[in-house]
């Protein structure tokens, strides 16, 4: 049998039966769309991480207190150690030429308040060098004061949803607002530009360093970042960091040093693993398409008994109608395919429309997958509807029985 | 060329062996005109379907053309069938979906008849059978006359030597059955090797050959030399 034969001969059959065709393509072309739609949520919470990364730039290292021995791991939340990391050891870090701004950073959480407001928020203490190594911009005002690390100035700037709660619409350069028993003068307020690693940028307020270590009383810093003067400079700048500092602490290595590229190798890792998790999760849905296709197959087969026979006495070998109707399951499966790519590539184009700020899409390989998933599919729940005609009696089949 | 040699076949009916053909030994010769008949039951049909190479004896030989078929492979047995034979049905066993050219090119579909040939023989056929302006009629718009007719064109579109048919005229009307029974006997007189299976005296007596089967067993096997 010529193959254009074949295929019309099965075309004209499914067009025959137009309520079973159309009901196996649905169920294979949902399935394929859930495949491709699922990998593309999972793939667009993966750049959208990647993307978050990549805003606070490569060439970033972050320093903590304390040592931990496992690599690769996510960051330890909290180190311990005998020694502080102090505002010197920080600033002993400039030193190396590879290194160029450093940010200390100490965190609390603490009240603050304005007239008879008061919002409990994230302070962090740090210096200058904070804005340009973090990448944050200010809405309006200026950066914290030029001054030696270790000097404190009551000065704040804010975020601008702290600064929304606390003043609304009046102006707050230049007002005092208090935290616990110190007052700070109001110098800058950050653009509402959104999250920075998950940090919500917007419920924060940013103090000197000094300033916050004493409001805090702790010696130690929770984090020091060290903005490499290049990418190529990071693993100088780590190594150095990593000499200078345990010079200082007595030929101790007690600081942990983690670079952007390795939590962002391990966040990526984990949202691939995801993103091929919840495609295989949507292939369940293709299998369970191949048994809808297989079961109405099986009631195709058995409502067409005499045309199998008659195919039979007119010389059809049991190879002819196994192909015939294998056939007939893996064009439904390809059409339910294309049509499910078709879906999924309407859906994304409209999640796109509504929420254009998710990089949702598809990863290349999804819709070939879920294309090569579903051809086999048909093939795999076709072979025994196909069989069982390919294997009819023709006498019992020609007279009905 | 047919030739049965004590041709036996076996069915399983539960725990019975309902025997449906019971030493059978017949030659036919080719272009003969042979009427099978006989009460329902008696193996008629079962001849046929053995002699269609629709069902395989239980024991006995089965020379079609010389070749030995009993033991053959299925897909040979399938290729015999489509190039050597040709079925007419009772129930004429029309596509419902296809033309009546389509339905008529069917056999050459499955031999992979290349579509130029294809269309051509379909029209001789066509031309033939006086269905030419019906070619592009499904079924369900042609008369039964029609329809069997049809039938008949896709049982000889491959020019088989051999045409087996089973009650052919049993769904039509009087009128009809003759038109029928007419063309057959004009393609038997073409040369090819008739064979109907029939409950109607009034057509078995027409054959020049005429076999009387009564249970699996040839009964009577009589020749008219003057054909009525």
């Amino acid at each position: 049998m010529r193959l254009p034969d074949l295929l019309d001969l099965a075309t004209h059959s499914m067009a025959e039966a137009r309520a079973r065709t159309l009901l196996m393509l649905l169920a294979m072309s949902i399935g394929v769309a859930s495949v491709v739609l699922l990998t593309a949520l999972g793939e667009g919470a993966r750049r959208y991480v990647v993307n978050e990364f990549e805003q606070l730039g490569t060439d970033l290292l972050i320093m903590l207190p304390g040592r931990t021995e496992t690599t690769g791991g996510p960051p330890p939340l909290f180190g311990q150690t005998p020694r502080d990391l102090t505002i010197d050891d920080a600033q002993a870090l400039l030193r190396h030429p590879g290194i160029e701004r450093i940010a200390p950073i100490t965190v609390g959480n603490a009240p603050v308040s304005y007239a008879n407001r008061e919002r409990e928020v994230t302070i962090v203490g740090s210096t200058r060098d904070f804005f340009p190594v973090r990448r944050i911009q200010l809405g309006s005002g200026r950066l914290l004061p030029d001054i030696p690390p270790d000097r404190q100035s009551n000065v704040i700037i804010l975020g601008a949803d702290l600064k929304r709660e606390l003043f609304e619409n009046q102006a707050a350069l230049g007002r005092w607002v208090r935290i616990n028993d110190r007052r700070f003068r109001v110098i800058g307020i950050l653009s509402p530009s959104g999250q920075s690693l998950g940090q919500d940028l917007g419920d924060m307020a940013i103090i000197p360093v000094a300033s916050a270590q004493a409001l805090f009383n702790s010696p130690s810093l929770f984090r020091v970042l060290i903005q490499a003067r290049s990418k190529e400079d990071i693993e100088s700048a780590r190594e150095a960091a990593t000499g200078i500092i345990r010079l200082r602490h007595d030929g101790e290595d007690d600081v942990t040093i983690i670079t952007q590229d390795a939590m962002l190798g391990t966040f990526d890792k984990i949202l691939r693993a995801l993103t091929y998790t919840v495609g295989g999760i949507a292939a369940i849905s293709l299998v369970v398409a191949g048994i809808l296709i297989m079961n109405v197959m099986l009631v195709a087969v058995s409502q067409r008994v005499s045309e199998i026979g008659l195919l039979k006495a007119l010389g059809g070998s049991e190879r002819q109608v196994l192909r015939l109707f294998l056939t007939e399951a893996i064009m439904l499966a390809v059409a339910g395919a294309l049509l499910g790519i078709l879906i999924s590539g309407l859906g994304i184009l409209l999640v796109n429309h509504l929420y254009p700020s998710f990089p949702f899409a598809a990863p290349l390989w999804a819709p070939f997958a879920a294309a090569g998933v579903a051809v086999s599919t048909g093939l795999i729940f076709g072979v025994l509807p196909a069989r069982r005609a390919a294997r009819m009696d023709p006498v019992q089949a020609l007279t009905g029985r | 060329m047919i030739e049965l040699q004590q041709v036996e076949r076996d069915f399983e009916v539960g725990d019975e062996i309902v025997r449906a053909l019971a030493d059978v030994t017949l030659d036919i010769p080719d272009g003969d005109y042979v009427s099978v008949m006989g009460p329902s039951g008696s193996g008629k049909s079962t001849l046929l379907n053995v002699l269609g190479l629709l069902d395989r004896p239980s024991r006995g030989e089965y020379l079609l053309d010389t070749i030995e078929t009993t033991d053959l492979h299925e897909e040979k047995r399938a290729a015999l069938r489509r190039d050597h034979i040709g079925f007419v049905f009772q129930a004429f066993h029309l596509v419902a979906r296809l033309s009546a050219a389509e339905n008529i090119a069917l056999p050459m579909i499955l031999a992979g008849t290349p579509p130029a040939e294809r269309k051509r023989r379909v029209e001789e056929v066509l031309e033939s059978l006086g269905l030419s302006d019906r070619a592009s009629h499904r079924p369900d718009q042609l008369s039964g006359g029609q329809r069997q007719r049809v039938a008949i064109g896709r049982a000889i579109v491959m020019r088989p030597g051999l045409l087996l048919a089973d009650e052919p005229t049993g769904n039509l009307d009087q009128h009809s059955g003759r038109e029928v029974i007419g063309l057959l006997e004009q393609l038997n007189s073409e040369g090819i090797t008739l064979i109907v299976v029939t409950h109607d005296v009034a057509i078995g007596d027409r054959a020049r050959r005429q076999i009387r089967m009564l249970d699996g067993r040839i009964d009577r096997d009589e020749r008219d030399d003057a054909p009525a």
